[in-house]
């Protein structure tokens, strides 16, 4: 195919972000909407993530993440967005042209008014771990077992250890223990998981698996299948303590050890990235440095709960819409976000303090904090303060600026969150 | 005896210090923030549940197999029994969520639904 489309809104992504961020602007009157899928089925990750606890937030009620995902592949196949699966993005440009491909349409160019970047993260992979030993087949990422399991249908493996308790890890070692796999252990780096603490109890305490803290697997074993791992305890700055090498013998190793947003497409246009999140610099509506270039969801900061990445996409969905019905309309004045103490980052980067919305504002703190507060100031004037019991770098935090704490800032202005002890 | 475990009734997490009698019955929990710290002690002392999801195999369809979820929460000592079960079963497709895959399993009165659906495909 030679000819080029012509669309409103290309969505780069069919999960939940990019099917909220489609939807969203359908509803604030886009026209024409395509939704460009590199998998066979719109519905993302989520189709893999047979376990509960999806949509509490958002639909108030508990769902598995196929039904999570469900409910917007109906109303995106109800609505007249365009989708296209099975579908390659392979190049934008700064004037938003879309360059895809896929085996029905060949080659596909796109000119788009505006696009929104809602490609998800993908998981650390073995090569990112500098751990010793043999190429022996068996190691690999805790979501590929998960869809070989969940999707494909068979068992990777019979005798397991888990790196990383993320709540991929640990749904994953309840998951092959329930199929009939042993799981021997959820090595963790830090002194504390990742994860959930009732993941924690219903996925490991439940099977008695053991979860070691401070520990990781300095060397695989095995050639042709890997036979075993060497495991080890590590000091407070993440070095391995001499004497403390443990042979574990098992067939495969599981690596949950993190997530990194797939921004190959955003490098391509040379939009501002914020190097805590790996995900681009975003204002309060997700719009990129690049005005028409939006991003939501996993590739802008990866999320614990979907049900934020529904509410996130849908204000970039909205700031599409706005957009499109008004590219050149841009009297936007800016403020910026900045982590104080104990905070890592937070998203948005920079907010219009024209807004005539309240602006929510997502962090996540650097480290476990027991009984503290956040603050969110500017200068002397502290605008927020809330007290937690716990504070965990595995929870995503909020704080809302109200439209009287809007007005007291000023262009250029710093908006710092910061954690106290109290 | 004194148990200790974490209430998940909540994110927080807290750790629990349960005191129970000869037969077992709760007498007493510290270590709890809110009510429903106590509430959890006694269910998780007196008959544990779990929510059970898992996949079952599928005849016809674009997959080998489609996931399902239990109704309810199971009593946690009938979760492997009913996973043996869910893996002797095969159903066929076409598929639609919440279609019932085992009804009443081992008479716990908790259906067994599909929670994707899927198409007959050739």
């Amino acid at each position: 195919m030679n000819s080029t489309l012509k669309y409103d809104l290309v969505v780069i992504g069919g999960g939940p972000a990019g099917m909220a961020a489609a939807l969203e602007a359908k509803k604030n009157g886009v026209g024409k909407i395509i939704i460009l899928e590199r998998a066979e089925t719109l519905g993302g990750i989520l189709e893999q993530c047979i376990h509960t606890g999806f949509g509490l937030h958002y639909f108030g009620e508990e769902l598995s993440g196929p039904e999570y995902a469900h409910k917007f592949i109906e109303l995106v196949e109800q609505s007249d967005i365009d989708v296209k699966t099975d579908t390659m993005v392979i190049s934008i440009s700064k004037e938003r042209m879309v360059t895809a491909v896929n085996n029905q349409d060949g080659f596909i160019q796109i000119d788009a008014t505006a696009v929104i970047l809602a490609m998800g993260c993908r998981e650390r992979a073995r090569g990112a771990l500098d751990i010793a030993g043999s190429r022996a087949s068996g190691v690999m990422t805790a979501g590929a077992a998960q869809k070989f399991v969940n999707i494909d249908g068979y068992m990777p493996g019979k005798k397991i250890v888990i790196l990383g308790s993320g709540d991929i890890g640990l749904i994953m070692a309840r998951r092959m223990t329930l199929e009939g796999a042993q799981v021997k252990m959820v090595c963790e780096l830090m002194p504390y998981s990742g994860g959930l603490t009732r993941n924690i109890v219903q996925c490991l305490d439940d099977f008695d698996i053991p979860l070691k803290l401070s520990c990781t697997v300095i060397e695989v074993h095995g050639t042709e299948r890997v036979e075993g791992i060497t495991i080890a305890q590590v000091d407070e700055n993440r070095n391995v303590i001499d004497g403390t090498q443990e042979f574990v013998e098992c067939d495969t190793l599981l690596l949950s050890v993190g997530l990194i947003p797939e921004n190959e497409l955003s490098k391509q246009i040379d939009i501002d990235m914020d190097p805590i999140t790996s995900g681009p610099v975003v204002n309060e509506m997700r719009q990129t440095s690049l005005p028409g270039v939006f991003a939501c969801g996993n590739v802008l900061q990866v999320h614990d709960l979907v049900d934020y990445v529904t509410t996130e996409s849908q204000i970039a969905g909205l700031g599409a819409a706005k957009y499109i019905s008004n590219p050149n309309n841009d009297d936007s004045r800016y403020a910026f976000t900045k982590g104080g103490d104990g905070v890592r980052y937070i998203v948005p980067q920079k907010v219009n303090i024209n807004s005539k919305e309240e602006i929510k504002l997502y962090f996540r703190v650097a480290d476990v904090y027991l009984k503290s507060k956040f603050v969110v100031s500017v200068g002397d004037e502290v605008l927020i303060e809330k007290r937690k019991q716990k504070f965990a770098p595995g929870e995503m935090e909020n704080a809302t600026l109200t439209l009287e704490m809007l007005e007291k800032i000023k262009e250029n202005d710093e908006i710092v969150i910061s954690i106290k002890e109290r | 005896m004194i148990k200790e475990m974490i209430c998940v009734a909540c994110p927080l997490g807290c750790q629990l210090k349960v005191t129970l009698d000869e037969n077992d019955a709760v007498t007493n929990v510290t270590g709890n923030t809110c009510k429903r710290g106590v509430e959890y002690a006694h269910t998780e002392c007196t008959n544990p549940t779990r929510s059970l999801t898992t996949t079952v195999k599928v005849e016809g369809g674009r997959l080998p197999v489609i996931p399902v979820k239990s109704s309810a929460a199971l009593p946690k000592g009938l979760l492997f029994e009913s996973m043996s079960v869910i893996n002797d079963t095969c159903i066929k497709a076409p598929v639609k969520i919440g279609d019932v895959v085992v009804k009443n399993i081992l008479n716990s009165g908790i259906d067994i639904l599909a929670t994707a659906p899927i198409d007959v495909c050739n």
